[in-house]
């Protein structure tokens, strides 16, 4: 299994997206987690799976609980990846753009 | 500082699509893709070939901190200055095929403008891989950076 690209699979779709960000500011049940969609608990359950598979969630087990939390270093990893990517056109661009504003005023 | 240029690669499509918006007019963003002497400066190659109309081609060259000289050429599709640029893209001695680039350039304002960039890519694979490059160029980067830093201060 391809690891790196299941993360990206699973980091495409929107409401996967809005789980990880309401878990990255607590850790969470899958309830509490599932409350706050409008979407059918078992949805929420299958994007948790997922979720937990690709190792951006992790789960822990707290008495009969067991409650949903962020890797982030998995999350790290992720927004490295395409990072150095985005940087290198993000510095084109500014060049650009100083190079052009200068054109402008001549 | 705020992250003027976004990537939009999603998963398990063969390409990606690269947007930023500009303070300045769109004839003055387009001007700096249709003039050689500015494309050398902002992309920091040599241009060794630049016919913007429709069946013309562009050839450039790069040279890394090593020495080593770098090609690149592709073939122009589609040229409608302020408009549109519908062009390929290949490196020369690599492995990497030849990918279709689609500029499209915008007026927001008077002052502003967006270009938005639609690459594809002959697979999911290449694209990936193409998108994993410059974490080998890091350190070119980061000497990228600071000329751009010390541009600024001039």
């Amino acid at each position: 299994m391809n690891l790196r690209r299941d993360v990206f699979q699973a980091i495409a779709d929107p409401t996967r997206r809005a789980i990880l960000l309401l878990v990255a500011s607590q850790s969470m049940t899958a309830g509490a987690i599932a409350s706050n969609f409008d979407t059918a608990r078992p949805t929420v359950s299958k994007h948790l799976q997922i979720l937990t598979a690709c190792e951006l969630l992790e789960q822990e087990q707290n008495g009969r609980e067991i409650y949903y939390h962020i890797n982030a270093k998995k999350m790290k990893e992720v927004a490295e990846f395409i990072e150095p990517f985005r940087s290198m056109w993000e510095d084109r661009f500014n060049k650009l753009e100083t190079i052009m504003k200068k054109y402008k005023s001549k | 500082m705020e992250q003027k240029t976004k990537i939009d690669a999603r998963e398990g499509k063969q390409e990606l699509v690269i947007t930023r918006e500009f303070d300045l007019p769109v004839e003055l963003l387009f001007k700096a893709y249709a003039e050689a002497e500015i494309v050398e400066q902002w992309m920091g190659t040599k241009v060794l070939k630049l016919e913007n109309k429709k069946h013309g081609s562009y050839q450039f060259e790069t040279t890394d901190p090593k020495g080593h000289k770098h090609g690149f050429h592709g073939t122009i599709h589609e040229f409608s200055p302020d408009k549109k640029i519908i062009r390929t893209f290949e490196m020369e001695n690599t492995p990497f095929p030849v990918q279709l680039e689609f500029l499209e350039f915008e007026k927001l304002t008077e002052d502003t403008s967006k270009l938005t960039m639609q690459v594809v890519y002959r697979s999911v694979a290449d694209r990936d891989q193409l998108l994993k490059l410059p974490f080998a160029q890091g350190i070119n980067m980061a000497h990228n950076r600071i000329q751009d830093i010390v541009q600024k201060l001039k």
